[in-house]
C-alpha cells in the first residue's frame, strides 16, 4: 500500500500516464483534506448506492398499503422509520424516493448548463444586437422569483416529474448563461481565437470547438454549487403538489403529506425532511470542495 | 504575377473624438519574395497586415482601391469565400505562442483542424502530413508533441508549432506578425530560419512585420517603413543603412552599433511634415 503512495506521490514521474495518475492523486489528497466535502461525497456516493439498489434493500413495497398499521412509530417492528398515515412504510418510501431526487437533480444539471452554455457562449461571441436580446431575456428570467416561475410553468403544463424537470431548468439555466457569456468575452479576444480565424474557421467551428470546452470548468463548480437549490425546488414543487404524482415517493410530496399531522404524528414529515437537508448539505460541502480543487485560479 | 496587390489601403477607427486613421493610403506589392514591413509601435504595419486578412474588428473600417491575392480580389469577397481564403491562400504567425495556441486543445489536434476540414483527407494521412510537417520545424519528437498541450512546450516550440500549423494547408502568403519578440535571443535566429526555409522551398511570398531594424535588414529582400499609417521609405533590404529618409536614418540613428560606439545615442526627433508627406508606393 506504502510502494504504491509513494509511486503516486513521486516527483518523478516515469511516464505520461504516471505524471497523469499523479496528479490526479495529488488533486485527490487535496479535495481529501477538506473533511467536510468527504462527507459531502461519501453521503452522495451512499444515496446513489441506495438508489441503484433500491429493490434489493427496501424492506417493503413502497406503494403497499396496510391500513390496520397507519402512523406507526419510529423503530416499531418491521417499520423501522414507522408508517405514513396509508400504512406504507416510510423507509422504503425514503429509499425509491432517493430515486426521483437522483433523477430530477441529474436531468436540471443536463439541460440547464447546457442551454445556459449555449445561449452564453453565442451571445457573448456574436455580440451586437444578438447579444443585447439574448442577455435581456436571461435578465428577463433571472428577475422572476425562481419557485414562482416554475410553478407558473408547472401549472401551464401540468404536475408531473417531467414537467417539474422542466420548469425547474427553465428558471436554472440565466446563471449559468450569464457565466459562459462572461467567460466567452474574455476567450474571444484572445489570440488563439484569432489564430483559428485566420486559418478561415467560421462562428460555429468556433463557438463550439473552441470556446465550449474553456467555459465547462467554471460551469462544472457552478453546476454543484446548484445542486442543492435543484432539490430544495423540486421537493418545494413536490410540497406543494405540482412535482411528482401522490402515490410516488417523492420526498417534498412526502413531507406535504405528513403535514396534516405534525403535531401528533412528528415523524411522518420529519423523515423526509431531514433526507432532503442531509442531500442538499451534501452537495453544497462537495461543490465547495470540488471549487477549492478545479478552480485554476487558486494558489497552488 | 503579383502574389499580392494592395492599392491605397485604409483603415480607420470611429472614436468619440473623431475618426482615428490607423493606416492612411498604403500601397505595395508582393511577389515571391520576402518583404520586411519596420516602423514603431502605432505606425500601422500589424494593422495592414490584419486587413489583408479582413480580420479588422468592427468598428474598424478598411478601404482601399484594390487589394488582390494572385490577381483576385478579396474586397468583393463574401464573408464565406474569405473563410476560404483565410488559412488556404494567406495565413498569419502571430506574435506570442503562449497566447496564440489554445491551452485546452492537443496540439495535434490544433494543427491539423484545419487541414482536415479543408482537406477533406482520411485522418491517418491528415495525421502523417501533420507529423511530417512538425518534423519540417525541427521537432524533434513529433509524436510526443502531437499528443502534448500547449502549456508542456517552450516558446521556441510553441511558435515552430505555430509555422506548422499555418503552412499545412499550403498558402501562398505568410504574414509572420512579429514572429520573435516573444522569443529569446538565442532561438529567434532558429525560428526564422525554419520559416525562411519553407517559405523559400515552397515558392511561398513573406510578409514580415517588426520593429528590429537589424533583423529585417538581414533577413528581408526588401523593406517598407511605415510612418503614422503611410509608408515613408522603401528599399532594398541589404541598403537599409543607406536609407535617404529622415525618419529611417532617425530610427537607425538611436540603435547602438558594434562597430560604432558611441557615448550617447541619438533621440528619434519627429517632424511633423513625415505625416502629412503622401505615402511612397512599396511597389517593387
Amino acid at each position: 500500500m506504502s510502494s504504491l503512495r509513494n509511486w503516486l506521490i513521486t516527483d518523478t514521474p516515469t511516464s505520461r500516464r504516471h505524471a497523469q495518475l499523479a496528479s490526479f492523486y495529488h488533486g485527490w489528497l487535496e479535495f481529501k483534506a477538506n473533511r467536510l466535502a468527504l462527507l459531502g461525497l461519501v453521503i452522495l456516493c451512499l444515496l446513489v448506492l441506495i438508489a441503484a439498489l433500491a429493490p434489493w434493500i427496501a424492506p417493503h413495497s413502497p406503494f403497499s398499503q396496510d391500513l390496520g398499521n397507519r402512523l406507526q412509530p419510529l423503530g416499531s417492528d418491521e417499520h423501522l422509520l414507522g408508517t405514513d398515515s396509508l400504512g406504507r412504510d416510510l423507509l422504503s418510501r425514503l429509499i425509491y424516493g432517493s430515486r426521483i431526487t437522483l433523477y430530477i437533480v441529474a436531468l436540471v444539471a443536463l439541460i440547464a448548463p447546457i442551454a445556459g452554455l449555449f445561449v452564453g457562449t453565442v451571445a457573448g461571441y456574436v455580440g451586437g444586437w444578438t447579444d443585447t436580446i439574448l442577455m435581456r431575456i436571461t435578465d428577463i428570467f433571472l428577475a422572476f422569483p425562481r419557485l414562482i416561475l416554475a410553478l407558473a410553468f408547472v401549472a401551464a403544463l401540468g404536475a408531473g416529474i417531467e414537467n417539474a424537470v422542466l420548469a425547474i431548468s427553465l428558471t436554472a439555466w440565466p446563471p449559468y448563461a450569464r457565466i459562459a457569456r462572461a467567460e466567452t468575452l474574455s476567450i474571444r479576444r484572445s489570440d488563439y481565437i484569432s489564430a483559428v480565424k485566420l486559418q478561415g474557421a467560421g462562428a460555429l467551428r468556433i463557438i463550439t470547438k473552441h470556446i465550449w470546452p474553456l467555459c465547462i470548468a467554471s460551469l462544472i463548480v457552478r453546476i454543484t454549487l446548484d445542486m442543492a437549490g435543484i432539490i430544495l425546488a423540486a421537493a418545494g414543487l413536490g410540497f406543494l403538489g405540482l412535482g411528482a404524482r401522490p402515490p410516488s415517493p417523492e420526498w417534498g410530496a412526502m413531507i406535504a403529506e405528513g403535514r396534516k399531522f405534525i403535531l401528533d404524528f412528528w415523524w411522518v414529515a420529519t423523515v423526509p425532511g431531514l433526507a432532503i437537508f442531509t442531500v442538499s448539505l451534501a452537495f453544497n460541502l462537495l461543490g465547495d470542495g470540488l471549487r477549492d480543487v478545479l478552480d485554476p485560479k487558486s494558489n497552488k | 504575377m503579383k502574389l499580392l496587390d494592395v492599392e491605397n489601403l485604409k483603415v480607420s477607427f470611429p472614436t468619440r473624438t473623431g475618426v482615428f486613421d490607423a493606416v492612411r493610403g498604403v500601397s505595395f506589392t508582393l511577389g515571391q519574395e520576402r518583404l520586411g514591413i519596420v516602423g514603431e509601435s502605432g505606425s500601422g504595419k500589424s494593422m495592414t497586415g490584419r486587413a489583408i486578412l479582413r480580420l479588422i474588428r468592427p468598428p474598424g473600417r478598411v478601404t482601399a482601391d484594390r487589394i488582390a491575392i494572385e490577381g483576385e480580389d478579396i474586397l468583393s469577397m463574401s464573408e464565406k469565400q474569405m473563410r476560404s481564403v483565410r488559412g488556404q491562400r494567406i495565413s498569419m504567425v502571430l506574435q506570442d505562442p503562449k497566447f496564440s495556441l489554445n491551452p485546452v486543445m492537443r496540439v495535434g489536434d490544433q494543427i491539423t483542424e484545419a487541414y482536415s476540414v479543408h482537406a477533406k483527407s482520411s485522418r491517418a494521412e491528415t495525421r502523417r502530413k501533420a507529423l511530417e510537417m512538425l518534423e519540417a520545424v525541427s521537432i524533434r519528437d513529433p509524436e510526443r508533441v502531437f499528443r502534448s498541450y500547449p502549456h508542456e512546450m517552450s516558446g521556441g516550440m510553441g511558435q515552430r508549432i505555430m509555422i506548422a500549423m499555418m503552412l499545412i494547408p499550403e498558402p501562398k502568403i505568410l504574414i509572420a506578425d512579429e514572429p520573435t519578440s516573444a522569443l529569446d535571443v538565442s532561438v529567434q535566429g532558429q525560428v526564422l530560419n525554419i520559416m525562411d526555409k519553407l517559405v523559400q522551398q515552397r515558392g511561398m511570398g513573406l510578409i514580415l512585420i517588426s520593429h528590429d531594424l537589424n533583423l529585417v535588414s538581414s533577413f528581408c529582400d526588401r523593406v517598407l517603413i511605415m510612418y503614422a499609417g503611410r509608408i515613408v521609405e522603401t528599399c532594398r533590404a541589404d541598403a537599409l543603412h543607406d536609407a535617404q529618409h529622415p525618419y529611417t536614418r532617425g530610427l537607425l540613428n538611436s540603435l547602438p552599433r558594434l562597430d560604432e560606439p558611441r557615448t550617447q545615442l541619438e533621440v528619434l526627433k519627429r517632424d511633423p511634415a513625415w505625416s502629412e508627406a503622401p505615402s511612397v508606393s512599396g511597389a517593387s
